[in-house]
Formats: C-alpha cells, structure tokens, sequence
C-alpha cells in the first residue's frame, strides 16, 4: 500500500469542497498529479495544491492507496466521499460529509466531524475517535435511503437525526445521542453506549436500536414486550424489549406484524 | 372626489384575502381607506402613505449615515457585489411577486448564489417532510364547503392569520357545511390557552415539545393499540377521544403553524402529522395544510421548485442546484461564514434572525431591498426603496393552499419609484455585462 501525505497549509476563506480527497481520486496518480485535481471554495474552482502540501505517491487502484490528512480540516468537506477501497486517516478535525455515500474501504478520523457524515453510506468502515454531528448515517434529504451498509463506530457522541431511513449496516456510539434515532428506518443496528434523548425509533419500522444508558421519554408508540438477556457481539447483560413503531405500518410475516426492536439495559 | 376599487387582494399574510375594497383618490395617487381587511391587512396598505416614507436609495457611510445615492448606483453596488463574491446569499422573496422572484432565480444562477427564502425559519421544516412523505393537502375552498373536523396544531389564527377563521376554516357557510361553526368541531393542540384555542371544543394542552408524541400516540389509537397513560402531559382517554372525533367526521383538516415546525423535532413533528393525515384516510377524508405566513412565501417555493426542483435553501454555488436544509440554509450559512455577501429582498432577517447572524450581515457587503425602513436597512451597507407589491404593482402570488391569484395595484408609487421587478432586471442586465455572458 502507498501513502499520499496531504497537509493544510492554507485555510480557505469560505469552505472547501473536497470530493476528490478519496483513493479512488488519487489512484495511479503522483504528486504532482493528485494537486492539479480540483477543489471547490464557493463557485470558484481550484487546485488541491492551493491549499494543501502533497506528498508521496498513491497506489495503482484505490484498494492500495492510502491518504493521511494532517492540520485543521474543519473547513473541508467531503473527506473519503464515494470512497470504494483503499484507506483514509484524517488528523484533525473534519467538516461536514466525511464518508458521505462511502461504498468501502476505511476511514479513520481522529477528532470530531460535523454534521453528515456517512451519509447514504453503502459499505466500508468508518471509526470516529471524537465526536459526530447531525445525520450520522443518514439519508440524503429527500432520499429514502439511508445508510444501507458497513460499519460506523463514534467513540464519543453524535448530535440528532442518526441513522434516518437506515436500511442496513451498523452504527454504534460510545457517548450520548440526542434527539431523533432511526427515524424511519427499515433496518440495521444501532447501539447507544451512553444515554439517549428522546425520539427512538420514531415511525420506525424495522431494525434494532441498543441503549445502555437512559431515555428520557419512550415513544407511546413503542411497547414493553418482555426482559432478554442478550451475549453477543459486545453487547451483553439484561435488556428491556419494547417493540414499535405500533402507529406505524409494517410488513407481515406468517400472518403476524414484524416490529422494530428496541433494548435498554435493566440497570445491574 | 374618491373612487372605491373593488376585489382588492391582501399582500400581508399567507391566506391573501381577496375581498378588499380601498378608497382611493381620484387622481389615483392616495389611498385613503380599507375596508373588510384586518387590522394587520388594512395596516399594511395605509402604511405605503406614510409621509416619511424613503423613496430613494441610500447608502451608508464611513461614520454611520446614509448618503442618497441614484438607483443607477445602487444597481451597480448590487451587480458588482453579486458578480465579485465567491458564494453570495440572496435571501427573502417572500413578500414580493413571482416575476420578481423569477429574475431574482435568474441572478442567482449568474452569480453562483445561495437561493433561500423565509421558510428557512418557518415552513421550510414543513417542506422537508413534505419531500419526505408527501403530502394529501386541498384548497381553502374545500375547507370551507366540506370540513367539519378542524384541527389547529400550535398556530393561532387569530392573531397570526385574523380572517382565516371567517372565511375558510371555522365560520363559514359553505356548501355542505351549512351549519357553519355549529357543524364543525374545532380542536386545538397548543400549550398556551390562545384565543384561537378558547374556541375549540377540545384544547389539547399539551405539555411544550411534546407533539411528536402525541401525533404518534393518535396513530396508535387510530390503530386501536395500547397507550400509555399519559403523553406529552394529555391522558391517554382524551386521546382515544380526538381520535374517534377525528375519524368520525366526514372531511378533517389538520391546519399547523410555526409551534411545531420550529419546536423540537422540527421536520418530524410535520412528517408525522402527515402520517396522521394518511392514517385518517383510512376511516373518512383528511387532509392538512401549512399556516404560510408571508403572503407569498409559497409563491417563492413554486418558482424555484419549477425552475430549481427545489422549494428553499438552494445552492447554486457549483453551478447546479444543490439543497441540504441544515447546510445550505441562511442561519447555518452565516452561523459558519460560509457566504460572503447578502443580498435581502421581501423580508426582514434583521428582525428575525438571531443576532448572531444579523451581526454577519453587518458584517458583509450586504443590500436590503424593502419598500420600508426595517431592522434588515439598518444593518446593510445600502438600501434600496422599492413600491409596494400588491398595493403599488400587481403580480402573481401563492395562497396558502398553493392557490395563485393575481393582486392588483391600487395606488401610484411615488414619483421615480422602481418596482421588485425593474430593479431586478436592471441588476441583472448587469451581472451579465460584469460577467460578458
Ligand atoms: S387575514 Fe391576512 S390576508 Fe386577510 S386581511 Fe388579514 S392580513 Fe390580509
């Protein structure tokens, strides 16, 4: 695997729009090459190299690529977008889209993202050691289809409106959430190491939501089933079932309606 | 002598009565009196005969105040300001014309702007969730001859849209609704006792934030499934009682404001009212409605939802049109100074913005263009006085219901006044001529 080296050296006046900092961008490509690629700050169009250091050389395909991005990227947008393979380790913190529609591969961001990040998310890995901002892993406005695919992981919290219309895939949260968690979803899995708002699973109609910590007000239309214990996949100890979203429709299986599931953890 | 015109439309709030009579001079030149409007309508039209009123543009000066400038010059301030930004704003159009909002599209498009309009801090939520879910809605027409289910989710009509009550949603006679008021039950969900609320038949007085809840606590008991005992402070009896009303009606209408689509959850408290909206279906005929507060801030979401396919919050910056609530709308833009001028037309965000971001507009080379002194003119670097549109020029406006009439001019501007439209267009003409396109 080669390593392509970007470093901030100018910070842009407006924000900058990134779409081509993926492997997939800079495969084949040398240095020279990877700053000629364009880079957006409003309507006006520039060179990658305007503002960041480039060095080293990246992979003949995205899969043997990988990028290290150094400095304040809290002004850049679309880190690892569309991203199919490869690898992408940003350190610093990261502005809006960060992994946004991402089809495989890893990115690794050691610091906070704003809002946005996975967005319609397919496949691939994502690890936040920091925090996230709004729509984590959700759909794209408009779009009924959230993140469909991959893995998510935050080890600190993430803001409101995650995994909206999520359809598949994994996120999980070491912190708290805030308000609206799987709104609409048809699937996947979300876990809430810490406490959760308000808002779980609202309109949700299929999928699983995991919380550790406490919920201040339970959807009325979510429903106390039974206690499980459950040993699996990191996620161990007793758990309360509530099953929902009752106002909402839902497909049937043998006559009978299927839920979404929602855990919380009985206190030990 | 006076001459009374008659079928006058009210440019004030977003139920654009069309029944107005105004007294006007012969000559065409004051209006004098106008009757059948409300006091924030009739307001509206006598206030374009303000004797101070600012007919000319003006800029600010170095130590703070205003030099009169030609609208030649405030045209050129506009276009060079538009054409030399990286990402400029153009917010409003809310209260102006859809021809003016058209030319303003095309401007936008030339100069690479963010397009959004007063939404952004109002229905814009609705409109998400609209894009979301869809959304079963009818005419006030319909409402008035065939609703007998009227149900007011935190909006207050009466002081917020005064004559709505009267002519569409609560009093009136129509066809199969001769009873008036009399066969209508009125519901209310607000968590203030309003005047609106003191005529409902049952007033939900739920606890604040909590309607996200409670719309989904009527799903479940339209669905015959279990409560629990209280949500959102409301006892789950009360609920099954909106929901059998609601369900045994022959025509609901659900009618929301800016309590639920600007209090927690925001998108969704829309999203699910639309739900409800759908499920109702199932029993009888349902349908729901945004309360628009301006008079053509719809009108502003037609145009660009024809010429953009978006309706607010659209960024043109790429050369495409992009739309992300959230990103791309005014308060998130100036909040992270992400444009770098604005341009205000037929609004007021110096009133309604937080102050954080009136303090961004400050900030940037800014013009607001408004027929009246507001707290918007005094933060931009040049105002521009305009006639008033619906008063002093007619042109295409948007009802609430998505209706489009036609307002009428009743009045002469003051002498060498420009319209929305002229200024426009003259900006326009030249963005191009800076752009050689
Ligand atoms: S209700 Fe609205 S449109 Fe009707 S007169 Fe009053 S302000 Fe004008």
């Amino acid at each position: 695997m080669e390593t392509v080296t970007l470093t901030i050296k100018d910070q842009p006046g407006l924000y900058l729009e990134a779409d081509n900092i993926t492997p997939d961008a800079f495969a084949g490509k040398k240095a020279e090459e990877i700053a000629d690629l364009h880079v957006y700050v409003g309507r006006e169009q520039y060179r990658l190299g305007d503002f960041f250091e480039v060095s080293g050389k990246a992979g003949a395909t995205a899969e043997e690529t990988k990028i290290v991005v150094n400095g304040d990227l809290s002004r850049v947008k679309y880190i690892g977008m569309k991203m199919t393979g490869g690898e992408v380790v940003v350190n610093g913190n990261a502005d809006m889209y960060v992994g946004a529609w991402m089809q495989g591969g890893k990115i690794t961001v050691n610091g906070n993202v704003d809002s946005f990040a996975g967005t319609g998310m397919k496949g691939g890995e994502m690890v936040i050691n920091g925090n996230a901002g709004n729509y984590l892993g959700a759909a794209y406005r408009g779009d009924w289809r959230g993140m469909a695919g991959g893995k998510i992981t935050v080890t600190g919290n993430a803001g409101s409106d995650l995994g909206t219309f999520m359809t598949g895939g994994e996120i999980v949260v070491g912190g708290d959430v805030d308000v609206h968690v799987a709104t609409h979803a048809e699937g996947g899995k979300i876990v809430i190491k810490g406490n959760a708002k308000r808002r779980l699973g609202g309109q949700m109609v299929e999928g699983e939501i995991y919380v550790f910590g406490n919920i201040d007000v339970m959807m009325p239309g979510f429903a106390y089933r039974e206690d499980v214990d459950i040993d699996s996949d990191g996620i161990k100890g007793r758990f309360a079932l509530y099953e929902g979203d009752l106002g909402e429709r839902h497909r049937k299986r043998k006559g009978q309606p299927i839920y979404a599931k929602l855990y919380q953890r009985i206190a030990a | 002598m006076t001459k009374t015109v008659t079928d006058v439309i009210c440019p004030f709030c977003g139920t654009l009565c069309d029944d107005l009579e105004v007294v006007v001079s012969d000559d065409g030149k004051e209006l004098h009196e106008v009757y059948n409007a409300c006091a924030i309508g009739a307001e509206k039209f006598l206030h374009s005969q303000a004797k101070d009123r600012i007919t000319r543009p003006r800029m600010r000066q170095e130590d703070g105040t205003w030099k009169e400038i030609s609208y030649d010059e405030a045209v050129e301030y506009t276009a060079r300001m538009l054409a030399d930004a990286k990402k400029p704003l153009m917010y409003g159009w809310s209260s102006t014309n859809c021809e003016a909002q058209s030319i303003g599209s095309e401007i936008g498009e030339a100069v690479g702007a963010v397009m959004d309009n007063t939404a952004t801090v109002c229905h814009g939520t609705s409109l998400i969730a609209v894009q979301d879910i869809g959304i079963p809605s009818c005419t006030l027409g319909e409402v008035k001859n065939r609703a007998d289910r009227i149900l007011f989710w935190g909006c207050n009509p009466a002081h917020a849209h005064p004559r709505h009550m009267s002519r569409y949603s609560i009093f009136p006679r129509g066809f199969f609704t001769g009873k008036g008021h009399k066969g209508r039950k009125v519901i209310v969900v607000d968590p203030r006792p309003t005047d609106t609320a003191s005529l409902a038949d049952i007033h939900l007085q739920i606890e604040q934030g909590h309607d996200y809840e409670l719309l989904d606590a009527l799903r479940v008991a339209f669905k015959g499934e279990k409560l629990p005992d209280f949500v959102g402070g409301i006892p789950k009896e009360k609920i099954y009682e909106v929901a059998e009303t609601l369900k045994s009606g022959r025509f609901a209408i659900i009618f929301f404001g800016m309590g639920v689509t600007q209090s927690i959850g925001k998108n969704h408290n829309i999203d699910e009212a639309i739900a409800v909206t759908r499920d109702l279906n199932e029993y009888t005929k349902a349908a729901i409605m945004p309360m628009r507060g301006h008079y053509n801030v719809t009108g502003s979401g037609q145009v660009w939802g024809w010429q953009f396919g978006f309706p607010f919050a659209v960024d043109l910056s790429r050369g495409f049109a992009r739309y992300n609530p959230g990103e791309t709308t005014s308060n998130d833009l100036l909040r992270r100074d992400e444009v770098d001028a604005v341009f205000v037309l037929g609004s007021d965000p110096g009133a309604h913005f937080p102050f954080s971001s009136v303090k961004k507009i400050y900030d940037r080379p800014s013009v607001a263009i408004d027929p009246h002194e507001t707290p918007t003119t005094e933060v931009c670097k040049v105002h521009v006085p305009v006639a008033f549109v619906g008063v002093e020029v007619g042109g295409c406006a948007y009802r609430m219901d998505n209706v489009p009439i036609e307002t009428r001019k009743v009045v002469e501007p003051p002498e060498g006044m420009m319209t929305d439209e002229e200024f426009l267009q003259r900006v326009l003409a030249r963005v191009k001529e800076i752009k050689g396109v």
